[in-house]
């Protein structure tokens, strides 16, 4: 009997064959804490009696979610992250530098086959790259920093094959945002995602990471993906290290295997307040809209800020409309200033701030007003998520977000891209 | 492990943004603080009318989203005994069982808001006193008993100084 891609990634890391609904005790190839979950774990690591870090060159923490501080509070629990990992010996990325989740595959540390936790719930985002990485809690994390393992559930895997091509305008995002209206949001709970088809082979690596990014959004512990020549080309900008793909066999044993064409797709909005409210834009266009957010995790990487450039360029945003853009990486902001994206986007009218995660998380960078609507890139919409429980969230793609922060609606991106 | 108390009822998908907002989260680590805003979102007044030993109890998915471990810590410090519910999201479940707050998994349907009940974890067994029915618990993995019986996996750490499930 064959295995999934995840059961090849475990079987090698725990040292027995592993399969599905097993529990193992496995070694971890890398490990991450960010801002808002690090200052527990460092708590924890006391409580665990924890003394050194089980490899530091396998550890980083990054301050992103609140960065820079916004108030003093969060500046004592950076000041901790950084006393830790000076103390430990480990790398901390600092303000500026970016989200968690793009600067670990910029790292190069991390690539097929690998094994990762983070203490982040979009830790998932690796999966495409081959890697096997979810998310943890606080004291997990703990446990990894000290022991470098991790126990898990070896999850079972739905197969979602995506053939067809994706029509002009419509993007990865609007596909995965399709998929989880169509699972749900706990249509994967407790299992992985693998991401199959003519679609997915055709999306450049960037894309692909928006699809994996948003695993957890249906509930899966990871969304993989198999890693091909666009994986490698991305990975040798940052590395030259070596990494052996992990495929699944032929009868490899899924939970379910879900077929789409994507051929006919249009342009998705998720609705507030659930990731899995999603309907095609069509159904909303024309709803003004007073803030719109290109950037987070799930769509601030380098093509997305150049698709919504390729729809902005020239010309200038609504007067209504508040236009924030956060870049997921400064080497993202490096290459989009190179590329004249970044002078077309705040000529149009753009807030720039700093590279991280911008206001995705309500803590900072553009807290929404009462009754305000917003359109997003990012990957969640709850009630709140924002900062504020009397907004409304809509995700969508950054060209969906470009498009309907030029005319203040909701405007399907087709009008402006031939 | 018995727990005594009132139900507090919640719907599905209950995320962690909405047990503790983010926008408090990044603030402190003191959770005694964190707790009097736990639920606040859906309840303004939840953390004044829990008593100590209350479960809140929800529906499908609780605990989506974030991997933030400051949910299930502001819910155990505000004194709730336990989160009954359909089903749990998978990394709120670890954190749970991680820091000690019990979990259980049932039908939740045949509890209503303000339910007297009394869970009972060893024997597997929820008794709706204010309906005079039992409900059975989806019994925990293995492993996650262990590591509530060790006090969760800080205190199972310092006992075995790593994983030990043997
Ligand atoms: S960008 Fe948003 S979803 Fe991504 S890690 Fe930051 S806060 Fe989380």
């Amino acid at each position: 009997m064959g295995q999934t891609i995840i059961e090849k990634i475990l079987t090698k890391h725990c040292g027995h064959e592993a399969r599905a609904n097993e529990i193992v005790v496995a070694q971890v190839d890398y490990v991450m804490g960010q801002d808002g979950t690090s200052p527990l774990a460092i708590n924890a690591f006391h409580e665990m009696d924890g003394q050194s870090i089980f490899d530091s060159s396998k550890v980083a923490f990054v301050i992103d979610h609140s960065a820079p501080s916004p108030n003093e509070g969060v500046s004592a629990l950076h000041k901790l992250m950084r006393e830790f990992s000076q103390e430990k010996g480990f790398h901390l990325y600092d303000i500026g530098e970016g989200v968690c989740h793009q600067l670990i595959p910029e790292s190069g540390e991390v690539g097929p086959g690998s094994l990762v936790i983070g203490a982040d719930s979009h830790t998932c985002t690796y999966g495409a790259l081959n890697a096997f990485s979810t998310g943890v809690g606080s004291t997990d994390l703990a446990g990894g920093l000290i022991s470098g393992k991790m126990w898990f559930k070896v999850p079972e895997t739905i197969k979602f094959v995506c053939d067809g091509t994706l029509p002009p305008g419509v993007f990865s995002k609007d596909l995965i945002l399709y998929l989880i209206g169509d699972v749900t949001a706990d249509g994967a709970t407790y299992m992985a995602a693998e991401y199959t088809g003519e679609a997915i082979t055709a999306m450049s690596q960037e894309a692909r990471f928006t699809i994996a990014n948003m695993a957890v959004e249906m509930g899966a512990k990871a969304g993989l993906m198999d890693a091909d020549e666009k994986t490698f080309d991305w990975l040798c900008r940052f590395t030259d290290r070596k990494f052996t793909p992990v495929t699944a066999d032929a009868d490899a044993v899924y939970a379910q295997v879900r077929e789409y064409d994507v051929s006919k797709l249009e342009p998705q909005v998720a609705k507030p307040h659930q990731v899995d409210n999603v309907a095609p834009l069509s159904e909303i266009a024309g709803k003004p809209v007073q803030q719109a957010v290109l950037g987070t995790c799930t769509n601030g990487r380098l093509e997305d800020l150049r698709i919504a450039a390729g729809i902005l360029n020239g010309r200038k945003i609504h007067p209504g409309v508040r236009f924030i853009v956060a870049p997921a990486s400064r080497q993202v902001l490096l290459d989009a200033m190179a590329e004249g994206i970044i002078q077309t986007l705040v000529e149009a009218g753009a807030a720039l701030v700093t590279a991280g995660c911008g206001p995705c998380v309500g803590t900072h960078n553009g807290i929404p007003s009462d009754g305000e609507t917003v359109i997003s890139t990012a990957n969640r919409n709850f009630k709140g998520r924002m900062g504020n429980s009397k907004a409304e969230i809509y995700l969508a793609s950054p060209a969906t977000v470009a498009a309907s922060a030029l005319t203040g609606e909701f405007t399907d991106p087709r009008e402006f891209i031939k | 492990m018995e727990f005594s108390g009132k139900a507090h009822k919640f719907g599905n998908d209950v995320n962690t943004d909405y047990i503790i907002s983010g926008k408090y989260k990044f603030k402190t680590l003191d959770m005694k603080e964190l707790a009097r805003h736990v639920m606040e979102d859906l309840d303004p007044d939840f953390y004044e009318k829990v008593t100590a030993g209350d479960f809140i109890v929800g529906g499908a998915n609780f605990g989506c989203g974030s991997s933030r471990e400051q949910a299930p810590l502001a819910i155990k410090y505000a004194d709730v005994g336990a989160v009954l519910a359909k089903s749990f999201a998978r990394i709120f479940y670890r954190n749970a069982i991680n820091t000690g707050l019990p979990v259980v998994e049932c039908d939740t349907d045949l509890i209503d808001q303000g339910d007297e009940l009394k869970v009972d974890l060893s024997a597997g067994v929820i008794e709706n006193k204010t309906k005079g029915t039992n409900i059975p618990i989806k019994p925990l993995p293995g492993v996650m008993i262990k590591i509530l019986n060790d006090g969760g996996l800080a205190a199972h750490f310092r006992k075995y100084r790593g994983f030990n499930f043997d």
